[in-house]
C-alpha cells in the first residue's frame, strides 16, 4: 500500500505542476486545492489504469474513489484485491 | 418547474441600449458594432440590442458557418439580419479551417479511437457528471453513416487535441469579426449570457474576445424573455441552445453545464443570492446532496476557468498603463 501511495503522490506532484506553496496532505481534496481539473482526472485515470493494471469503470469515477490520495490508494487496493 | 423572477424587459432593454451607446461612442470611440450572428438566441438578442442602441446603419452582421455547422444556423442568421435590416456578409470559414489544420487534427484522433471513422460520420463530445455525482469525464459520441452510435472515453491528449482543433473555429470567426471591425472602425460585440460568462464557457481569444458584452449579466431564461420582448422571429426564440461546434448536434448541457439551461439558471441564481442547497433542491425537485453537488460544480468551474477571463499577466506591474 505504501508503494501505491508513493507512486500516486509522485505522479500527482510531477504531472500536475503542484505549486511549491501547496502542501498536499494525503486527505486533501485535489479538486479543492485546484490541483486536478476535469482534464487532470482523465490523466489520473489513465495513470491508474496503466500503472496498476486495473480498469476504472464509469460508475467508479466518483470523488469517493479519486478525490484524495487516501481515496485513490484505497480504491486501487480494492480493485487489485478484487 | 420553478422560474427566475421576471425582469422588466422594457426598462432593462433601455438600460442596456443606453449603456451600449455610451460605451461604443465615449469609451471605445468606435462608430458602430460588429455582431457575428449564429442564429442562436444570445447573438440574436445582442444584434437586436445593438440595432436599438445605434440604429441599423451602424450594425454589421456576420454569418460564419463551417463544415460542421447545422444548416439552420445560416438560415436563422440570415433571417435575423433581414428582420433587423442590417448589412451582413456570409463567409464560409471551412476552407480557412481546413488550411490551418482544424479538421485534420480532429479527424486524426477520431480515426484512431473510433475504428472505421471517416466520411459521412458525425461526432460530438459529451460529459455525464453532476447528476450522478460523478467526476466529469468526456467521451466522444459518434454516429456512423448507417446511424449506429459509437462511444469512447478519450485519453487526456486526445481530448485536448480535439478541443484545441475545434477552438480554431471560434478563433477564426473572431479574426474575421475584427477584420470587419477594423475596416469599418467599429467595435466587436461578444455575446455570452451570464451562465456562459460566469462558468467560462468560451474560448479564450475566440468567442471570449470582444470589446463589449451587452448581455453577460442576463441569465439564459432572461435572454429568451428579452428576445420575445424585442419581437425576434419565433424560429429564433423557440430554438434549443446547441454549441453548433460539432457535426453531431450537441446540447450545451451535455458538453459543459451538466444541467439543462432552465435548471442551470436556477442553480446559479440561487447560489448568487446566497440561498441554501436545501432551497435549491426544493426548486429543482432533487435531494439536498445533489443540489450541493451542483453548487460545488459551479464553484469548481469558476475556479478552473478564472484564467480565461484574465488579461496577460505581467511579472512586474507597469503602473502607467491601466
Amino acid at each position: 500500500m505504501s508503494d501505491i501511495r508513493q507512486q500516486v503522490r509522485s505522479f500527482i506532484e510531477q504531472n500536475f505542476l503542484v505549486a511549491s506553496t501547496t502542501e498536499l496532505g494525503d486527505a486533501d481534496s485535489l479538486l479543492q486545492l485546484q490541483i486536478v481539473d476535469s482534464t487532470g482526472f482523465l490523466e489520473l485515470i489513465h495513470f491508474i489504469e496503466a500503472t496498476f493494471g486495473v480498469q476504472v469503470a464509469d460508475e467508479e469515477m466518483v470523488p469517493e474513489n479519486l478525490e484524495t490520495i487516501d481515496n485513490i490508494v484505497e480504491f486501487v487496493g480494492r480493485k487489485r484485491g478484487a | 418547474m420553478a422560474r427566475l423572477p421576471e425582469l422588466d424587459y422594457a426598462s432593462e432593454a433601455d438600460r442596456i441600449c443606453g449603456r451600449l451607446r455610451e460605451l461604443t461612442a465615449d469609451v471605445l470611440r468606435r462608430r458602430g458594432l460588429v455582431v457575428a450572428m449564429s442564429g442562436g438566441i444570445d447573438s440574436s438578442v445582442c444584434a437586436a440590442l445593438a440595432v436599438r442602441a445605434l440604429g441599423k446603419e451602424r450594425v454589421f452582421g456576420l454569418l460564419l458557418p463551417e463544415r460542421d455547422s447545422s444548416g439552420s444556423s445560416s438560415q436563422l442568421g440570415r433571417m435575423l439580419a433581414e428582420h433587423l435590416g442590417v448589412a451582413y456578409v456570409l463567409h464560409d470559414i471551412s476552407p480557412t479551417l481546413a488550411a490551418i489544420g482544424c479538421y485534420s487534427a480532429q479527424d486524426e484522433v477520431l480515426r484512431r479511437v473510433l475504428p472505421g471513422f471517416g466520411a459521412g460520420w458525425k461526432f460530438k463530445l459529451a460529459i455525464a457528471e453532476a447528476m450522478a455525482g460523478r467526476i466529469g469525464i468526456t467521451r466522444v459520441v459518434a454516429e456512423d453513416p448507417a446511424g449506429k452510435r459509437h462511444e469512447q472515453r478519450l485519453s487526456a491528449p486526445d481530448y485536448l487535441q480535439i478541443v484545441a482543433a475545434t477552438n480554431f473555429k471560434q478563433r477564426v470567426r473572431k479574426t474575421l469579426e475584427y477584420f470587419h471591425a477594423d475596416r469599418l472602425n467599429y467595435a466587436v460585440v461578444g455575446t455570452p449570457n451570464r451562465v456562459e460568462y460566469d462558468q467560462g464557457f468560451f474560448v479564450k481569444n475566440g468567442d471570449g474576445a470582444a470589446d463589449v458584452k451587452p448581455i453577460a449579466h442576463l441569465y439564459k431564461t432572461q435572454v429568451y424573455g428579452m428576445a420575445r420582448h424585442l419581437g425576434l422571429p419565433a424560429a429564433i426564440t423557440s430554438t434549443t441552445p446547441t454549441t453548433d461546434t460539432f457535426s453531431l448536434a450537441q446540447g450545451q448541457d451535455e458538453f459543459y453545464f451538466g444541467l439543462p439551461y432552465p435548471q442551470m439558471d436556477l442553480a446559479l441564481w440561487h447560489l448568487n443570492h446566497g440561498l441554501s442547497a436545501a432551497e435549491l433542491a426544493c426548486e429543482l425537485g432533487c435531494d439536498e446532496a445533489a443540489a450541493e453537488r451542483h453548487y460545488e460544480t459551479i464553484r469548481a468551474k469558476r475556479r478552473t476557468t478564472a484564467y480565461l477571463h484574465s488579461s496577460p499577466l505581467l511579472v512586474v506591474p507597469v503602473p502607467e498603463v491601466a
